[in-house]
């Protein structure tokens, strides 16, 4: 396997959508390559902080919502009844 | 109430909606104070999930449809899921239709942001390992603006992909379905977006950042 095929299976092999045999070749390129180690381990954390970055906090209501937004929906909401 | 009381009553309750099951009755019943509660409530969480998809003129019109929409719709509510995930589908809907209804502008190419190998299939630039853990990252104030301008930056398609997926937790065929496009692309768009998005952020990450 490649560099470039290893890159190419990535998501593949986080989706657990390889077969067995292309599962352990991938996991024998990335014990003998460590440029691959690392974009494997990079390209997780790319994921991970685009998850927390755009989540919106749990509980609170993050943003109050524009006044402006409000008397909008609720025009829209009395036009339709 | 007052919107300052509703606000300060569903921070208070540290949860979207007190009483939930009430207020869905009483939105079914057509009742307008109601409707305004929900909007009042939600709506500032709902406009934050329809600004990662539009830009914010858009993102107010695809509210005010998920909204329009919840009122067509809340008959059919069964209350399996929190009404706030309920709305959360709707306004991702509404965002989505938006997205098509809008003029289509030529697409930058993602081609530049992946990466590179060489002819004997050699990463061309060599990856090297972040400095800090994710969690250390997400504990300095500036990574989430940085992590969402990078997000912003990618061409429209492959970032609506990665917002479904990764983000809003849509499983690739539910991806699929609400794009009108193959499983397999989905696959494709989200492995490019996440190889651009890792391109952007590894100047700021990578231990020689400066």
């Amino acid at each position: 396997m490649t560099c470039q095929e290893f890159v190419d299976f990535i998501l593949a092999y986080l989706e657990r959508d390889l077969g067995e045999a292309e599962r352990t070749t991938f996991e024998a390129h990335v014990g003998l390559c460590p440029p691959c180690l690392d974009y494997l381990e990079t390209y997780k954390d790319t994921v991970a902080l685009g998850i927390a970055c755009c989540a919106e906090p749990e509980g609170p209501v993050p943003d109050d919502v524009p006044e402006q937004l409000v008397q909008a929906v609720l025009s829209a909401r009395r036009a339709q009844s | 109430m007052k919107a300052d009381g509703l606000r300060a009553a569903s921070r208070a309750a540290g949860a979207p909606m007190a009483d939930e099951g009430a207020l869905v009755a009483r939105l079914r019943a057509g009742e307008d104070a109601a409707f305004e509660t929900l909007v009042r409530t939600q709506g500032g969480r709902m406009l934050a999930v329809a600004r990662r998809y539009l830009p914010e003129e858009d993102a107010h019109d695809a509210v005010q449809d998920a909204f329009v929409s919840v009122t067509r719709a809340i008959g059919r509510f069964e209350g399996n899921s929190r009404l706030s995930t309920w709305l959360h589908r709707i306004v991702v809907n509404a965002a989505l239709m938006k997205l098509r209804a809008r003029k289509r502008r030529p697409e930058e190419s993602i081609e530049e942001l992946l990466p590179r190998f060489l002819e004997d299939g050699h990463q061309a630039d060599a990856a090297t390992p972040w400095r800090e853990s994710v969690q250390d990252s997400l504990e300095r104030q500036e990574t989430r603006s940085l992590v969402r301008a990078n997000i912003d930056k990618l061409p429209e398609s492959y970032r609506t992909v990665l917002l479904l997926r990764d983000v809003d937790e849509l499983d690739t065929q539910e991806t699929a379905e609400a794009l009108g496009i193959s499983t397999t692309n989905v696959k494709v768009r989200l492995h490019r977006a996440r190889q651009a998005l890792r391109t952007l952020l590894d100047p700021h990450f990578r231990k020689d950042a400066s």
